[in-house]
């Protein structure tokens, strides 16, 4: 393990945008489970990342506005991160034409091209190598982009992974692998899917850098990936960023989690990202009304949000058909 | 006027993509090969041969063996700004990239709202020949039909390949280009720099009356040689060349269909399932009133390709065999 020893010391100005992006999208997840319950999203497909926030949050902060990021079907919390818009996310899981994807990719596809986002997936994997082409080509045209792979434990076993880190390793592509390791792939543990727990380990037999890190704490994430992504920036080839975090609730709406005891819960429980930063904030002398100040900002945004997609008209038959092409046929007849 | 031109230059299907990918890469700088064996080795059937010295190791990518990476980071490329041509080095291992293929690049334009596109080529060989054997001789077109936002093309010859790989490579949507083996040394007329042949549109190779024989890749020229042999005995075939396997133009089709009032389907993949029993389908559909003849099926039967030369061109239908199915189609 090389998780720092001590917490790293940021400005309080960081750690105050650290933590707003925490509750955002804890507030935001528990608004679209409310709205899942109440029938209210397009989709019965739904997995939100509470608990693991601090992922999202650390890694997207030392992003710059040309990078790119790639995400899972467990990708609320990335898409906010990366500055996807709360209404596009909230139109999205309502089925609207203002959706993100029109309407089309509810929860598990999100995109936002115009923020580098590049589009989250529910192939478990699927989408890394995507991502390491994009930093093939950033590397080929010698264009000072970095890219970031957000994607779980379970991927890992998946052979595009081997494949994709393996390339961007010999090819040394400015890419940032972050596995979000929430100890669980749907009921099989870590411990049931790896000899090698350790993600550091396994970065070092495919030569490139590996670190392990504490998920639950947003500082030790933003100061691992501030070093990954320094280091593809630089030129001096990818990492394989390993975050220990855990998934409060299960897999999705349908999973009670009863493969898990609860003791193993409560302990993680003990470790929620957004409570260790309100207490490093606190801890600066940051008072009780700055975060009521945040959290009626969150809440506002995200009623306004809520209400801007229940006035967008829903995604319909009569446009079901465009896109599927992107050149259309027949111009030369 | 005429006495000074040249005689239309001659060149083999090979040095045709050759020329398709040459041209490309000349014109925009935002395409570049990736696949195994494309740059040193020039490309395990010699297509991109000569292209890493001409454009070098930044256009042209040698790529470990690891397929679903070649076509995945193909698609990641294209979506931020790339137009790639992947190799990958035989239609059987598509099986390995499929993922990429189907849930990836086949959805993301579409998915995403609009928002992203996947400008790029997929270039792979299939079919008999060389004694491949079971896991290097399928033709598997009829799998990629079936996926809608996949282009899907599969040219018969020199002028049609490079036609069709050059608006293939300037079209956004990812198109899977089947070369055939057997079509590599195969030589005719020459097309110009300027050429190009749509997506999406047969053609018709020849004209006929009595019956439309549909075909596309290699069994075109099967086909062509037994509308020759039928001819001698009187009867006249149309020889339609689908060129595009996906999007089907069915409009060529049954317009041929609608003059001949007969249709003899010939390919190489096996038989169930394969492309024909969709354009027989179609055509029972919309022509029924005006066939003259049941729609007739002619593919290699539902075997295991074995690795031999001889067995392989038993199994799959000759120029003998088409001719005897169109006879027995205009008496029946």
């Amino acid at each position: 393990m090389s998780t720092p020893d001590s917490t790293p010391s940021v400005d309080p100005g960081t750690l105050r945008r650290l933590y707003h992006g925490l509750v955002r999208i804890r507030r935001a997840e528990e608004s679209i489970l409310e709205l899942l319950l109440k029938n209210r999203l397009s989709s019965t497909m739904c997995h939100v990342s509470i608990g693991q926030e601090a992922v999202a949050v650390g890694v997207c902060d030392v992003l710059a506005e040309q990078d790119y990021v790639t995400s899972t079907h467990r990708g609320h919390g990335h898409f906010l991160a990366r500055g996807g818009a709360m209404s596009a996310l909230m139109a999205e899981l309502m089925g609207r034409q203002a959706g993100a994807c029109r309407g089309r990719g509810s929860s598990m596809h999100l995109v936002d091209a115009s923020v580098g986002h590049l589009g989250s997936n529910a192939i478990v994997g699927g989408h890394v190598p995507i991502a390491t082409g994009a930093a093939l080509w950033a590397a080929l045209r010698g264009q000072p982009r970095v890219v970031a792979s957000f994607f779980g434990d379970g991927a890992t076993s998946e052979g595009i992974f081997h494949e994709s880190v393996n390339f961007a390793a010999v090819a040394r592509l400015p890419i940032v692998f972050v596995v979000e390791n929430n100890q669980w792939a749907m009921s099989l543990p870590w411990s049931r899917a790896t000899a090698q727990p350790s993600i550091a380990a396994k970065a070092q037999a495919y030569g490139l850098v590996g670190v392990d890190v504490d998920g639950q704490d947003v500082l030790a994430v933003r100061a691992a990936a501030e070093q990954a992504v320094g280091r593809a920036r630089a030129g001096a080839g990818p990492t394989l960023l390993g975050v220990q975090t855990y998934r409060f609730l299960g897999h999705s709406r349908a999973d009670p989690s009863s493969y898990r005891d609860t003791t193993e819960e409560q302990r993680w429980r003990a470790r929620d990202p957004v409570l260790i930063t309100r207490e490093q904030l606190a801890a600066t002398g940051v008072g009780d009304d700055w975060f009521a100040t945040i959290d009626r900002e969150v809440h506002a945004e995200i009623a306004a949000a809520i209400e801007a997609a229940e006035a967008s008209p829903p995604a319909s038959l009569d446009e079901v058909f465009s896109d599927i092409y992107a050149t259309p046929l027949g111009g030369n007849r | 006027m005429s006495a000074t031109l040249a005689p239309p230059r001659t060149v083999t299907y090979r040095e045709a993509l050759r020329e398709g990918l040459f041209e490309e890469m000349e014109a925009d700088d935002r395409v570049i090969l990736l696949g195994e064996d494309v740059g040193r080795y020039g490309g395990a059937y010699a297509v991109s041969r000569g292209l890493l010295e001409r454009f070098g190791e930044h256009r042209v990518i040698d790529m470990p063996m690891s397929e679903a990476l070649i076509v995945g980071a193909a698609l990641g490329a294209a979506a931020v700004g790339a137009r790639p041509v992947a190799e990958i080095m035989y239609m059987d291992f598509v099986t390995l990239v499929m993922d990429q293929l189907v849930n990836q690049a086949a959805k993301l334009h579409y998915m995403f709202g609009g928002q992203l596109t996947a400008p790029m080529v997929v270039r792979v060989q299939q079919g008999i020949g060389r004694g491949a054997g079971s896991q290097h001789s399928q033709s598997l077109e009829a799998w990629f039909a079936h996926v809608p936002g996949l282009k899907v093309v599969a040219p018969s010859t020199p002028a049609d390949a490079k036609g069709l790989l050059k608006s293939a490579i300037r079209d956004d949507d990812p198109v899977l280009f089947i070369e055939h083996k057997g079509l590599y040394a195969r030589k005719g007329e020459a097309a110009g720099p300027t050429h190009t042949v749509p997506i999406g549109l047969a053609d018709v190779k020849r004209s006929g009356e009595d019956l439309t024989i549909v075909a596309w890749s290699n069994m075109v020229h099967t086909a062509l040689a037994a509308a020759e042999e039928l001819a001698r005995e009187g009867v006249s075939a149309e020889v339609v060349d689908l060129r595009t396997i996906a999007p089907l133009d069915m409009a060529t089709v049954l317009a041929s269909v609608g003059r001949t009032g007969r249709l003899l389907i010939v390919h190489e993949a096996v038989r169930t399932a394969g492309l024909g029993a969709e354009i027989a389908a179609e055509t029972a559909e919309r022509h029924h009133g005006q066939l003259r003849a049941p729609v007739r099926r002619l593919a290699t039967p539902d075997v295991v390709l074995p690795a031999n030369t001889t067995l392989e061109r038993e199994l799959v239908p000759d120029a003998d065999a088409v001719v005897a199915a169109a006879r027995d189609l205009v008496r029946s």
